[in-house]
């Protein structure tokens, strides 16, 4: 036991007593501590393991710069995995549990593996890839890796609130320098949004002094605050600025409380002032990772925000000036302070898990706490995210904002300026946008760094356990570059992001060289500064609410009728009809199709209407197929291309008027061929003569397809002559139904008589009703989508991406010809003329028969040759038909179209069976049901 | 996240936005002959240049295509044209 409470100070509320849990035993706390705080008051030293060899680690720092205490929380059944101990607010009921160490992180099973050291330096993975063999190494590190433990439990309700705000000044940071900004520019009529990531204003505040400007930090903190209030500033507490991106977007979370996602708002600001502060630098000695081996500014920040002694008989090693108000403080508070000198000798921490000493050089100091600082570093994360530039003090001994990105301005500790005074001056003239005048500094700093080929294990980053000897055997194996030192050896990699490590590693890498810091350079900052959940990103953006499925008008309907609803294409659709096995009910919708009539909904259809003077040159450039010779009243079959010449999508186009068309493109492409079309509108065209607008949500499209299918549209006494004479295939008619227009197209999908009948989206009920009941009197009904699929397959008929693959051309499923006589420009002309669109060995689309009494082909399958086998092609499409009694299948197959009944080798997933090449229409290859 | 403007609706969020093609390309006029190279560079040579770099855009809600110019480097945005004017 050597940390305590005090008896009084801090900001937690010592009326009230929090009880929790740590690794299986009970503890209590107070509101206002952290869960590391709360341990730490209650002498709980060891607080984790670290990541390779399980070292026993105690916390390092007070905030987000803690490498070392990282715990799985539970509450309430919710638990969230490797929660910083030293940002997790404590709560009532809390169930901690360190992460990577078992059963406790005081005895945890796995530190023997810290003997193994010698034999996990740096690299070691990235050797065993070379030699012996990674695969020995495998199941073992990946058993070993990771942090934390998912339960596998989704939080109920986890879900980030998304807000887009503005304002004239963000200033992040709510310490001295911020506060004194904020106010300065509030008072200025300015619009200020002030953040703090802790719960409470002052900041650095609570590490340094205590009093400002002649008042108690308390009351001075507080007067900032409320007259920053007072004039219209806004104060986000608890809310972090995690990173800044393009054009000055700054990324804020704002906590809500433990197991709720924190609220994301995008806060776009004029300006930027940063007064984020600085940290303490760890010291490089031997066995530096010791539980009790803590940060100096930290153990200040223990004791004035929580009310925290971290120990008794205290050893301090500091080389800079920074840390005199906070060894005052813990006199004050009771505690027994030595300040050695960190330059007297090599130094050692002594001890195990519980800390006896400390040695430099000959001399010896006994301590239960050995508080250690080697300089402060200015928290430059969010400068570096906006581009600003870094210059490196050698007065200092720090890296400090240089040039300054758009709209930004560092102010404070942030900006290297370590006084009180003269920080309080730089925040106001910020926050005017102006620069303050130079003043003097009273910091003072001994440069003391890694010193390469001294004895011991000396830690530099501390959750990923890499040492100073991993760093010079990364220098000897040539990775010098920071960058490579980085992925070499992972330093800087864990949660911390290398906040305590950064600095010591780069400075190692320095000596090792024999170069100035600087030269060796910094690797990149990148957002998030502190871990956030990722829902936080995504907000309400998931499920439906990312992607939502489009519904069709006649949902209602199709519910009744017992539909199985599925997503097609985007689209909510049924599949097939009633309570049947889906093979069962698709079988008999196809014969019910083929005997009397299928009705089906076509909705999803695409209906992109062009438009206006140019709209006929326009639509015979975008087609494959000649468009300009297509009369009015007219439909025609065709292929929309790429430039590269492949297929994009396929349809038929109908003519309404001289000056108007309707493109059906296939229902999950409607978006794409919209905006496609659109490009081109405004590319070239005059966009005044031209347009096109898609109607496909407008409109809603029932088809009546079978032998039958006259007689049920007759029924519904349209003032329109169905006869094959007056209204033959691939025409269109425009009538009325029930008062409301009504495009009749004779187009077909199944190889039967078809009628497309599209009105009003807000009249299709009726006319579905109406169908529905005049088909019944023929006993037809309505048949779904996988109904249709069969239908069409048995005709060869292709759907543009499945059957058509990245490469297919027309030219290969048949449509060669406006390839070599089409005379005007279209889209993909030149495409269809190349070497490769010339190749004799193309893919052809063909059918297959499979022989008697052998199953359905499988789809996906490959078509081999040799006995090294090589795929010649594939089954794009495959189905038992119904109409047929046996299986149907379409392929795309080399030279396909010249190998009719040729017997193929059929392989799929080992297994090997053979077909035989067919033309792609498998029933009624003369289109007699088409006209009759 | 960057914000770009729109010609039509304004500064608006680059998630509704659709990159389309470096702008300044003309298609070869295909009813005459066209080489292998000239085609090839049409549909697959860019500029990819570092720095100022023109564009076409889609805005998506609108479905407006413009010419944007912007820094590649610096993502700062020199400027829209409703692609109608630009000439590209
Ligand atoms: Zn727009």
């Amino acid at each position: 036991m050597t940390g305590r409470r005090t008896e009084s100070g801090g900001l937690i509320d010592r009326g009230t007593t929090l009880r929790f849990r740590f690794d299986g035993r009970a503890y209590t706390g107070h509101p206002g501590d952290t869960l590391a705080s709360a341990l730490l008051a209650n002498g709980v030293r060891v607080l984790g393991r670290s990541f390779k060899y399980h070292r026993p680690r105690g916390v390092w720092g007070a905030w987000f710069d803690d490498p070392n205490a990282i715990f799985d929380v539970a509450l309430e059944g919710n638990e969230i995995p490797n929660c910083p101990a030293t940002t997790t607010p404590l709560v009532e009921g809390m169930e901690a549990r360190v992460v990577n160490a078992w059963p406790s992180a005081r005895r945890d099973v796995k530190g023997g593996l810290d003997l193994l050291h010698r034999w996990l330096g740096a690299g070691f993975y990235y050797k065993t890839f070379i030699w012996p063999d990674w695969h020995l190494f495998e199941p073992s590190i990946r058993r070993m890796a990771g942090l934390g433990a998912l339960d596998g439990k989704e939080i109920p309700d986890y879900v980030a609130d998304q807000i887009h705000d503005a304002c004239d000044l963000l200033v992040v940071g709510g310490g001295a320098a911020g506060l004194a900004a904020a106010r300065a520019a509030a008072e200025a009529g300015q619009d200020v949004v002030l953040v703090e990531d802790h719960p409470e204003l002052g900041g650095g505040l609570y590490r340094s002094g205590e009093s400002v400007e002649g008042k108690a930090r308390a009351e001075w903190v507080t007067e900032q605050g409320a007259t920053i209030a007072k004039n219209g500033g806004r104060i986000l507490t608890g809310t972090t600025a995690f990173g800044v991106y393009d054009h000055g977007l700054v990324g804020l979370a704002t906590e809500r409380g433990f197991a709720r996602a924190p609220r994301l708002t995008r806060m776009r600001a004029r300006r930027v002032v940063m007064a984020t502060g600085a940290l303490d630098r760890p010291m490089t000695f031997a066995d530096n990772d010791r539980p009790g081996v803590m940060s100096l500014q930290a153990a200040a920040e223990y004791l004035t925000r929580y009310g925290v002694l971290v120990g008794r008989r205290i050893a301090v090693l500091s080389n800079n000036s920074a840390g005199e108000a906070a060894i005052e403080a813990l006199r004050a508070a009771g505690a027994e302070v030595t300040e050695a000198d960190p330059g007297a000798g090599p130094i050692r921490a002594l001890g195990g898990k519980r800390l006896s000493g400390v040695r430099m050089g000959e001399k010896r100091l006994e301590c239960d706490t050995l508080l250690v600082s080697s300089g402060l570093t200015p928290v430059v994360h969010l400068w570096r995210h906006a581009g600003g530039k870094l210059d490196w003090s050698d007065e200092k001994s720090a890296f400090v904002p240089g040039a300054a990105p758009q709209g930004m301005m560092a102010i404070g500790a942030a900006n290297g300026t370590f006084d009180l005074e003269p920080a309080l001056a730089e925040a106001r003239a910020a926050a005017l946008g102006k620069p303050a005048a130079p003043t003097g500094n009273s910091y003072s700093i001994r440069p003391l760094w890694p010193e390469p080929g001294t004895k011991g294990r000396q830690w530099i980053d501390f959750q990923h356990d890499v040492t100073l000897k991993d760093v010079e055997l990364a220098a000897r194996e040539n990775y010098i570059s920071v960058e490579h030192l980085k992925r070499y050896t992972t330093l800087g990699m864990a949660g911390d992001q290398g906040k305590t490590s950064n600095m010591a590693g780069l400075a190692a890498m320095a000596a090792i060289q024999g170069k100035p810091i600087p030269e060796v350079g910094t690797t990149t900052f990148r957002p998030p500064f502190v871990p956030v959940p990722l829902e936080l990103y995504h907000g309400a953006r998931r499920g439906q609410l990312l992607n939502p499925l489009k519904r069709l008008v006649l949902e209602p309907q199709h519910r009744q009728a017992g539909a199985a609803l599925g997503e097609y294409g985007g689209w909510l659709r049924p599949g097939w009809y009633g309570p049947k096995p889906a093979d069962q009910a698709v079988r008999d919708e196809v014969l019910m199709a083929r005997k009397t009539a299928g009705i089906f909904d076509g909705s999803p259809l695409g209906k992109i209407e062009v438009m206006g003077p140019d709209a006929e040159a326009f639509v015979n450039f975008i087609y494959y197929n000649t468009i300009a010779t297509l009369q009015p009243g007219h439909i025609r079959y065709g292929f929309m291309l790429t430039e590269s010449g492949a297929i994009y999508d396929d349809g038929v186009i109908a003519r309404l008027g001289p000056e108007r068309f309707v493109i059906s493109c296939s229902s999950a492409h409607v978006d794409g061929v919209e905006a496609m079309l659109e490009s081109w509108r405004q590319d070239g065209n005059d966009p005044d003569r031209l347009f096109v607008h898609d109607a496909t949500q407008h409109w809603a499209t029932v088809t009546v397809t079978g032998p039958k299918a006259r007689e049920i549209v007759g029924a519904l006494g349209l003032p329109l002559d169905l006869t094959r004479a007056a209204f033959p295939h691939m025409t269109l008619r425009e009538s009325d139904f029930a008062g409301s227009p009504l495009r009749v197209a004779r187009v077909s999908f199944t190889g039967d008589v078809s009628f497309e009948l599209s009105l009003r989206a807000t009249k299709a009920a009726d006319l579905w009703t109406a169908l529905i009941d005049a088909g019944a009197q023929h006993d037809a009904g309505p048949i779904g989508i996988e109904a249709l699929s069969v239908l069409r397959a048995e005709k060869g008929f292709i759907v543009v991406g499945k059957d058509t693959d990245g490469e297919t051309m027309p030219q290969d499923l048949g449509f060669g010809i406006p390839r070599l006589k089409k005379k005007s420009a279209f889209v993909g002309d030149r495409g269809l003329h190349t070497e490769a669109a010339n190749d004799p060995n193309r893919r052809q689309l063909v059918g297959l028969t499979a022989p008697e009494g052998s199953p359905t082909l499988p789809t996906g399958a490959h078509l081999v040759t040799g006995d090294r086998p090589r795929s010649e092609g594939i089954i794009t499409s495959s189905y038992f038909s119904p109409t047929l009694d046996r299986p149907i299948a379409l392929a795309l197959l080399e030279r396909g179209a010249a190998r009719q009944g040729e017997t193929v080798t059929v392989w799929h997933m080992g297994q090997v069976r053979t077909a035989t090449v067919a033309p792609p229409c498998a029933l009624d290859p003369e289109g007699g049901r088409l006209d009759a | 996240m960057q914000l770009f403007p729109c010609p039509f609706c304004g500064p608006r969020d680059e998630r509704e936005f659709h990159f389309a093609a470096e702008a300044g390309k003309t298609r070869p006029d295909t009813t005459g002959a066209v080489s292998e190279a000239d085609w090839a560079a049409y549909l697959y040579d860019r500029r990819n240049d570092k720095g100022r770099v023109r564009e076409v855009w889609m805005h998506l809600p609108c479905r407006e295509v413009f010419v944007m110019e912007r820094d590649s480097v610096s993502m700062e945005v020199l400027g829209t044209t409703a692609f109608r004017k630009a000439g590209a």
